[in-house]
């Protein structure tokens, strides 16, 4: 007898239609937020490409990754010379300033000391006012959520020199849209308060059109502002799920004693409201800047309006861990209970994180962790989740369950404007909220004509039919 | 400033030296010759991508095989259903399997996990075989696959066939050989009732190099059969397992895509004696040649007459919509970057079709034989390369004037950055390029990209070329 999904949910030796990448692309998005930065995957050619053609295709933006295109000799006597080779002609044909380079699995299985090659390359080359930031990141290490932070943490313990205190703030991002870090600055611009956003992908994962076009686009936060981070007041993390070893924030107060201040993604109410109060406390101001009050109290005015549809769903989130949180506690603050939560990625955090929420929830919640979408599915059909939120891939739980999919997260590559979806602060999350309403409301006034016939007219035409009075 | 030298020059300066090898100027240099496949430069921002991928693209389109990838979850994840490869039936190759390979595995080795996962696809779909992609991880910790896969054959008496296709041990063009190699594995020796007497009486063919994107294999076999060819097998668009099997079964392969599948014909040629012929369905100039060639090899005199009716019949029925389009589109000058040789020549020819000027062409992985082609078609002045990469496709695209770029996913922003306008030749694209109907679908393209309204506007704030102007 053919096993049923079922019965394999839990067995882990495979993995059926991922839902998460792997390390090395997540690395790459954040030195893409970084002023005059490039990166460079330490691997076969195919990695590069690949994470390219992916990132490309959800931002529309040109993607370009280096690659030491590891070939049969390298794999054998070791890819340092490949690796030279790949930052010599990335250095003259980008000029960087900064250059990350991410290792793949081949070149953490060869055992490659790629910290030591990059020392070894400054030592020989002496390039002027360029700075290599290596990142380990093998792709059986972690899903590319890790990779990300592993990046950002590593360009902060690689750059981040002792600084005076300087007053500013440093805010840690997650891996968001552009059009989310737009409106975290626009926020922070309200506020009487200097600050280093890392990484800043704003303008460049976004770019407009412009008169000329540089290979490197312009934007990004500025090697000086990582290295002064130490000097800041204080932290501010988006970063609830990371990992100790994996979070910048950890890092700059344990090495530097910069206090740090863990918060959710400022999405929804209670979450932003906590990012916003701080923004007071640490800029001294007594009152929130009118502009935000006005907006929350629209959020607050949608909310109301909304809340009667919002009750009507129940909701399958998957993606990176950090997005999961912040739409599940989003979701639950409207009263649009989780019917499953999933991820990619391993995280013990998430799932200690998300337990006062889900002790709440009027039903039983899945929780899935290092999943893929058959199993997500599964749950979908077992819990009776009516509506999906979450990155592109879950294209397949409408097709397969018919569940709608409200897109967020990263990759967005079967619509347009993955770069330009807005859900973060008072105003992103009434767009959020309006996308996820008008999503139940669409399903709701296709079905519910055939819906209604199904459940009560067809009952009392089948009995009559049973009872012979057939006209 | 301009790129070439009065007497076509390659001027010196490219932005990496040891690229000039790869890049030629049509009638610029005294030797033709141009290099191309060997293994991609470091640091070079190459478009490709490699082995696995290679051979992934060729055998996803087997509908009812388990694709499963040994590795860590990255490789299957970037290959998840991204192809738009039609099936008309079995479902299946549109899931992504993997090992999901975690430390441990790659500490203690992946094999067990293999097999459990073979056990476990084979228990639960039922697949008729199951292709085991190896990834670089693979080639390195030292899984024997052959015998993963022998053994895991005999216990569920199906064919389980490893797939060569470690990224590191070539370049996207051995990931095509590796593919065809194990498609060999599964074509089974000729049955008695089609021996070499038998022949070419069937007229039956094999298609290779149709991946069926956006059903373009079916309109490529419904002409066939409309001019008295059955179609066998196609390699792979819309196959099954069962397809492949007898594929020996043909009297003749016609081969389109010959950079993935050049090999898979030559191979069944030394094997099976199948000869082969070299076709291309894409615009109208080689769709018609390439009915009447085969027409030509079967030496049917009625074979030739429908096919010279079809040809009349489709080309009428498009040529006032592409006489249209081309009205619009005289004088414009487009760049080529995609996959193949034949792709690239196929498209010079189209644009001709449509009063284009091709002034840059280059591909991933094309063969000195596709560059001499290219050489031999293209005008004085144009820009012929391989392996090319973003600064170069900017560069020769801003200097030449191009109006438009054809490419994949990746080319795509930055065609558009610079003001030119983009067609998609990809994998992932929704509608069909092949025959008539694609030649008109091509050209439609090309029209709503490089007369859209928006390059106006764009071209108030931004420099480039800014295309339909």
């Amino acid at each position: 007898m053919p096993a049923s999904e079922s019965q394999t949910a839990t067995y882990r030796s495979i993995n059926s239609n991922p839902c998460s990448m792997c390390m090395p692309m997540g690395g790459i998005l954040p030195f893409k937020g970084i002023e005059d930065a490039m990166v460079i995957i330490h691997g076969s050619q195919g990695c590069s490409t690949y994470m390219r053609r992916h990132i490309a295709e959800h931002f529309n933006e040109p993607i370009d990754v280096g690659s030491s295109s590891l070939n049969e000799k390298g794999t054998i006597y070791g890819g340092a010379q490949n690796l030279f080779h790949a930052l010599d002609n990335i250095r003259k044909v980008y000029q960087p300033r900064l250059i990350g380079i991410l290792t793949s699995c081949l070149a953490e299985t060869i055992g490659d000391d790629v910290e030591g090659i990059a020392r070894d390359y400054l030592k020989q080359r002496r390039p002027e006012g360029v700075s290599l930031v290596a990142v380990p990141t093998p792709g059986y290490g972690g899903a590319h959520s890790e990779g990300y932070w592993m990046a950002v943490k590593s360009m902060v313990s690689h750059l981040a020199l002792p600084t005076k205190n300087h007053g500013g703030v440093n805010i840690i991002a997650p891996n968001l849209s552009p059009a989310d870090i737009r409106e975290i600055k626009r926020i922070l611009s309200l506020v009487d308060l200097r600050y280093t956003l890392l990484p800043d992908i704003s303008d460049t994962l976004d770019r407009p059109i412009a008169r000329t076009y540089t290979k490197i686009p312009p934007g990004g936060t500025s090697i000086e502002a990582i290295r002064r981070m130490p000097g800041a007041t204080a932290t501010i993390q988006f970063g609830l799920t990371v990992e100790e070893k994996l979070s910048p924030g950890c890092y700059l107060q344990s090495e530097f004693g910069v206090p740090l201040y863990n918060l959710p993604i400022p999405m929804g109410i209670e979450a932003t409201d906590m990012f916003v109060s701080l923004l007071m406390e640490l800029s001294g101001s007594s009152s929130v800047p009118q502009t935000l009050a006005m907006e929350r109290g629209r959020l607050l005015d949608c909310m109301v309006d909304a809340h009667k549809y919002s009750a009507q769903g129940s909701a399958a989130v998957f993606g990176e861990p950090e997005l999961v949180l912040a739409v599940t506690r989003t979701c639950a603050e409207n009263g649009l209970y989780p019917a499953v939560l999933a991820t990619g990625s391993k995280s013990n955090e998430l799932e200690q994180l998300l337990s006062p929420i889900i002790a709440e929830c009027p039903q039983k919640v899945h929780f899935l962790e290092e999943t893929d979408f058959v199993r997500i599915r599964k749950a979908c059909r077992e819990s009776g989740a009516n509506i999906a939120i979450g990155h592109s891939d879950g294209k397949y739980l409408t097709e397969k369950e018919g569940l709608p999919l409200v897109r967020l997260g990263f990759p967005i590559h079967d619509r347009v404007g993955g770069q330009r979806l807005l859900s973060t602060g008072y105003a992103g999350t009434t767009i959020f909220l309006d996308r996820v309403v008008n999503t139940i409301l669409e399903k709701r006034h296709n079905d519910y004509r055939a819906a209604m016939y199904r459940k009560f007219y067809r009952k009392i035409r089948e009995e009559t039919a049973l009872h012979g009075e057939v006209r | 400033m301009s790129l070439a030298t009065p007497d076509g020059h390659l001027k010196k300066g490219c932005l990496v030296e040891e690229r000039e090898a790869s890049i030629l100027i049509k009638g610029g240099q005294r030797k033709n010759q141009l290099r191309c496949d060997t293994d991609s430069i470091a640091g070079c921002v190459s478009q490709r991508a490699c082995v696995y991928c290679g051979a992934r693209v060729v055998l996803n389109p087997v509908t009812d095989a388990v694709h499963l990838v040994h590795g860590p979850i990255g490789c299957s994840s970037y290959t998840w259903d991204v192809r738009g490869s039609l099936s008309s039936e079995s479902e299946l190759y549109r899931n992504s399997f993997s090992t999901d390979l975690k430390e441990n595995d790659i500490i203690f080795g992946g094999e067990r996990k293999l097999a459990r996962a073979i056990d476990e696809l084979a228990e639960r779909y039922n697949p008729p075989v199951v292709f085991v992609y190896a990834t670089c991880v693979v080639g390195v910790i030292g899984d024997d696959l052959e015998a993963v896969c022998k053994k895991a054959a005999s216990r569920h008496e199906i064919p389980v066939i490893p797939v060569q296709s470690s990224g590191f041990i070539g370049n996207k063009s051995a990931g095509y050989r590796a593919a065809c190699d194990t498609l060999l594995r599964l074509i089974e020796p000729r049955s008695a009732d089609c021996s070499s007497g038998k022949k070419h009486e069937t007229k039956s063919v094999n298609y290779l190099g149709d991946f069926n994107l956006a059903g373009e294999a079916w309109i490529i076999t419904e002409y066939l059969r409309q001019i008295g060819v059955e179609v066998n097998t196609v390699f792979t668009g819309d196959s099954k397992c069962g397809n492949i099997k007898k594929a020996a079964g043909a009297s003749l392969n016609i081969v389109q895509c010959a950079g993935s599948m050049g090999y898979l014909a030559r191979r069944m040629d030394e094997i099976y004696g199948i000869p082969f012929l070299r076709v291309s369905f894409l615009g109208v100039e080689d769709t018609s040649a390439s009915l009447r060639s085969i027409a030509a090899f079967f030496k049917d005199l009625r074979m030739k007459r429908l096919a010279e009716e079809l040809i009349q019949r489709e080309s009428a029925a498009v040529k006032p919509q592409i006489d249209s389009y081309r009205e619009k589109l005289r004088h414009k000058k487009a760049a080529i970057y995609v996959g193949g040789g034949f792709k690239a020549i196929s498209l010079i020819k189209q644009f001709r079709e449509l009063g284009i000027e091709v002034v840059m062409v280059g591909t991933q992985t094309g063969q000195e034989e596709d560059y001499r082609t290219l050489h031999d078609i293209t005008d004085n002045g144009t820009v012929i390369l391989d392996d090319a990469n973003p600064s170069e496709l900017e560069r020769f695209m801003t200097e030449k004037g191009a109006h438009l770029l054809v490419g994949g996913v990746k080319e795509r922003p930055l065609a558009y950055k610079l003001g030119v306008a983009f067609i998609d030749h990809n994998h992932d694209r929704k509608h069909p390029l092949s025959g008539y109907a694609g030649a008109v679908n091509f050209a439609r393209e090309v029209q709503d990209t490089v007369c859209s309204p928006v390059w106006k506007y764009a071209r108030g704030t931004g420099g480039g070329i800014y295309a339909g102007i």
